[in-house]
């Protein structure tokens, strides 16, 4: 058997976990999740086991059971905190691994995230990334107040009506990171010349308007922010059907993508990788991670158990857009080299209950795989664009006004 | 029988994008990177300062059409800066100034109420009401507002911000993981808002925060500002730093605050200060000319004046007489994006007075302006210096200031570790935080209690 490459391994935190009633397992710390020490001891841990980065999630309402609208259940996990904050608040705290907050694209300022994103990248020396989502929720929008999102047609977002009604927000977000992205680039890396000669803090030459217009919104640059460590912090989004997998192919370093077997992965990966050409990119490194929400145990049939066990806590089996594995390690990491040989370069997997699935991940998953050769056995970058391979970009403006 | 000593409020305000920073001095270090931050924030902690300050700017300065080159530019993004400030001190308090013109309640009630949460209670809000088109085209809705709004729309907004950080009166989580009750009720965080400005209803997603609400800062120093201040704020980021002029303010905003039902140690006054120490008072003033020189080059002096001026007057020599031309009482187009020029509201005045006082001194532009504009407030030995800021303290010119050093980041350091000790020398000065919250430092009650009573209550 031929070794595989390498793969790279993210981990979705969320709350608790992704199980709807991981709140209630025994370690699980529910009245600790609006504290910094929790997130602090999660990211940590992940780090111990060499993961490329951790995503945050996020949401500009309480978090719900139901896809687009708020539910009244008071027996699971509502409230968190502001991701990119989670994100600052732990990143001083960690060295090499990569942080990665969610942000939601159709309520937000992007000169105010760019910034943010920024910051983020400096305060992490170079680790910072982001997840865009965009927000189909008639009552997101009106904690807002600034425009109307009608319901989705049959209440779907996967659906052809569903994917249709939220066409105009996708390409609302890769016009939103587009803007980001120039700002990012808006000051090119050695615009700070402190002449003291000529009593020039910066070259103004080498400061630019990004002139942004799109249909939403325009942005007229140059970033307050100068340009961070990484030149641009790294964009990732998750999709499910052919509108997100454009915004993947046009605007993302990373896409998450939710096969649940190695055909779905090759049909998924083909229209991905065709967009991407189509999108000019095709010489872009772009990454295509599988999302798989975990249980894992070292015993053989504890994983299942476990799982059912908490289905019925919450009342009802568990379902998810990702495949859920349930398993050992073992089975796991031949699932991930299953699930990898289309063309899948990592995965993203989503502790079902993180305080039992992420130190699985780390402690028994991440052996395993370095066991095969199939993950990394030290860090051996600095920054998560070298983690991914991905290199750091020139700024768009220092080519034209070279 | 004699008064009891006022106890002094010192916070550090990392200089921002402004020309009281001397970046060429060999010793200043990066205004981005993080680890200036740590430095600076750690000095202030070291010293049992109550806060960490930071100003905000939406938009690089222009002037004459082309982006300020001369001073300081770029800052990073004030949020992220304060909250990965918390993973690095305990008890020092995040002052963040974020502006109601360009956001909107919702996110930014969430940052906050996030910050205070990551902090464990010490976050604060500097609200400011920069209104103009000129910033607004970095935003989404090209937003801005006629002057005559700006504060309308604060008002609204941090009204709209109290409603969502009071949605949440803090026993609303069980997490009872036998009875698989998370919440106590469904309804948690409701709200509902219809006003001029916003028409928002929904659930707003951050449980209460350990300070209940951030404290609220206000910086604007209009007729408007010091009612906005007396009605809503807890504390004033003020200008006014010297006795007279102090206490004038602060009597005046004091005075308003009866007729908002509060009383007058309900509001803090803070006014913004710089400082120059030296060995001996001949050295300090020395020190002090240098640093303004270094400060104001010819060609910073120029600039200055075209604030007024509203004019290029980039072909007048620095050395020489102030322009013999008038200002532009038009619209400012000169210099953009700049508290400052709003600074001026009388050009015509200013200039009669500055050609008076150049003449009678025979000063020439620059020393005009390295004499008139921003003088530190405070130069002298640190035993002088000590007196003074108490003296102030006690005359109800403020109830502290917001130091901001000329050199980033270890310009705070001479502070910390020779003034710090005198004030606390003289009992005006805390030795050790005596709670955890930036409103324990500050003494100013939590508003948990009150939302609890009034839903005992009612
Ligand atoms: C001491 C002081 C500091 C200020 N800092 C800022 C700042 O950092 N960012 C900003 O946009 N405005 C700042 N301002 C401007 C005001 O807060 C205010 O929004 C603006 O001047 C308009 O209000 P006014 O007319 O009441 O002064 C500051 C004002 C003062 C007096």
């Amino acid at each position: 058997m031929t070794t595989p490459a390498p793969l790279h391994l993210a981990v979705a935190l969320d709350g608790t976990g992704w199980h709807p009633a991981s709140w209630r397992t025994e370690n699980a710390r529910p009245h600790a999740l609006l504290t910094a020490p929790y997130w602090q001891d999660l990211i940590t841990e992940a780090e111990h086991g060499l993961l490329d980065f951790v995503t945050i999630e996020d949401g500009l309402g309480l978090q719900s059971s139901h896809l687009t609208d708020p539910d009244d259940r008071t027996d699971q996990v509502r409230g968190r905190l502001d991701a990119v904050l989670v994100a600052a608040r732990i990143a001083p705290r960690t060295r090499h691994i990569g942080i990665v907050p969610t942000a939601i694209t159709t309520h937000t300022e992007p000169f105010h995230l760019s910034k943010a994103l920024a910051t983020l990248d400096y305060v992490s020396t170079g680790r910072a990334g982001v997840r865009v989502q965009i927000s189909a929720k008639p009552h997101e929008a009106a904690h807002f107040g600034r425009r109307k999102i009608d319901p989705l047609p049959d209440g779907d977002y996967n659906s052809p009506a569903g994917q249709e009604a939220v066409r105009g927000l996708f390409d609302e977000a890769a016009d939103y990171v587009e803007a980001v992205r120039r700002l990012w680039d808006s000051w090119e890396d050695d615009a700070e010349i402190r002449d003291v000669a000529t009593g020039r803090f910066v070259d103004r030459d080498k400061l630019h308007y990004v002139d942004f217009e799109g249909e939403h919104f325009s942005v007229k640059g140059p970033s307050i922010t100068p340009r961070p460590p990484q030149g641009q912090p790294i964009v990732t989004a998750l999709g499910h059907a052919s509108i997100p997998y454009r915004l993947i192919a046009r605007s993302a370093d990373v896409g998450y993508v939710t096969p649940h077997d190695a055909d779905q992965a090759r049909a998924v990966l083909a229209e991905i990788r065709a967009e991407q050409a189509a999108a000019g990119r095709a010489d872009d490194t772009l990454h295509v991670f599988g999302d798989l929400v975990v249980f894992l145990d070292d015993e053989p049939g504890a994983a299942r158990a476990r799982r059912e066990r908490l289905d019925a806590l919450a009342g009802e089996p568990y379902t998810s857009d990702a495949r859920i594995f349930a398993g050992t390690p073992a089975e796991l990491a031949d699932l991930l080299q299953e699930l990898q040989a289309p063309g899948l370069t990592g995965f993203r997997l989503r502790p079902a209950v993180v305080a039992d699935d992420l130190p699985a991940i780390t402690r028994s998953l991440v052996p395993e795989l370095q066991r095969r050769a199939a993950f990394r056995t030290s860090y051996e970058a600095d920054t998560l664009r070298g983690l991914l391979g991905l290199p750091r970009p020139a700024s768009r403006y220092a080519t034209a006004s070279a | 029988m004699s008064k009891p000593l006022k106890q002094i409020h010192l916070a550090a305000h990392f200089p921002g994008v402004n020309n009281t920073t001397v970046w060429s001095d060999p010793s200043a270090g990066s205004h981005i990177e993080f680890s200036s931050f740590v430095e600076f924030a750690q000095i202030a902690e070291r010293a049992k300062f109550d806060f960490l300050f930071l100003a905000e700017g939406l938009r690089l300065r222009e002037q004459g059409g082309k982006i300020y080159d001369l001073d300081v530019v770029g800052r990073p993004d004030t949020f992220t800066v304060l909250a990965a400030l918390a993973a690095v001190t305990d008890r020092l308090g995040l002052t963040g100034t974020i502006n109601s013109t360009f956001n909107e309640p919702y996110e930014v009630a969430r940052q906050f109420a996030s910050l205070d949460h990551l902090s464990a209670g010490r976050a604060a809000w500097n609200v400011v009401t920069s209104w103009d088109a000129f910033t607004g085209e970095n935003f989404r809705r090209g937003g801005f507002l006629p002057q005559e709004e700006r504060y309308s729309r604060a008002k609204e907004f941090l009204a709209t911000a109290h409603e969502l950080f009071d949605s949440w009166h803090g026993d609303e989580i069980l997490a009872d993981q036998e009875t698989g009750h998370f919440l106590r009720e469904a309804k948690a965080g409701a709200f509902e808002h219809r006003g001029q400005h916003f028409d928002i209803q929904g659930q707003f997603n951050v449980p209460r925060s350990p300070q209940g609400r951030p404290v609220i800062f206000q910086a604007g120093d209009s007729e408007e500002g010091r009612e906005f201040a007396a009605s809503s704020a807890d504390a004033i980021f003020s200008r006014h730093a010297t006795l007279k002029e102090g206490q004038a303010f602060y009597r005046d905003v004091k005075d308003r605050l009866v007729r908002y039902g509060r009383d007058r140690d309900q509001l803090l006054i803070l006014p913004a200060a710089t400082f120059v120490l030296g060995d001996t008072e001949a050295e300090a003033q020395e020190t002090a000319r240098e640093v303004r020189r270094l400060q104001v080059s010819g060609a910073t002096a120029l600039k200055h004046l075209e604030f007024v001026w509203n004019r290029d007057l980039s072909s007048y020599d620095p050395d020489g007489p102030l322009p013999d031309v008038e200002p532009d009482l038009g619209e400012h187009t000169v210099a953009r994006g700049r508290a400052q020029v709003r600074m001026y509201r009388d050009p015509l005045a200013i200039v009669r007075e500055w050609r008076e006082k150049a003449e009678a001194n025979n000063w020439s532009i620059r020393d005009l302006v390295i004499e008139t504009g921003n003088r530190q407030s405070f130069v002298g030995t640190p035993e002088t210096v000590a007196a003074e800021i108490d003296e102030l303290v006690q005359a109800d010119a403020s109830d502290g200031f917001i130091l901001v050093p000329h050199i980033t980041p270890g310009g705070l350091a001479p502070f910390a570790d020779k003034v710090v000790p005198l004030l606390q020398e003289r009992g005006v000065f805390r030795t050790e935080y005596a709670g955890t919250t930036l409103r324990d430092h500050l003494g100013i009650h939590h508003p948990d209690a009150e939302s609890r009573n009034e839903r005992v209550a009612s």
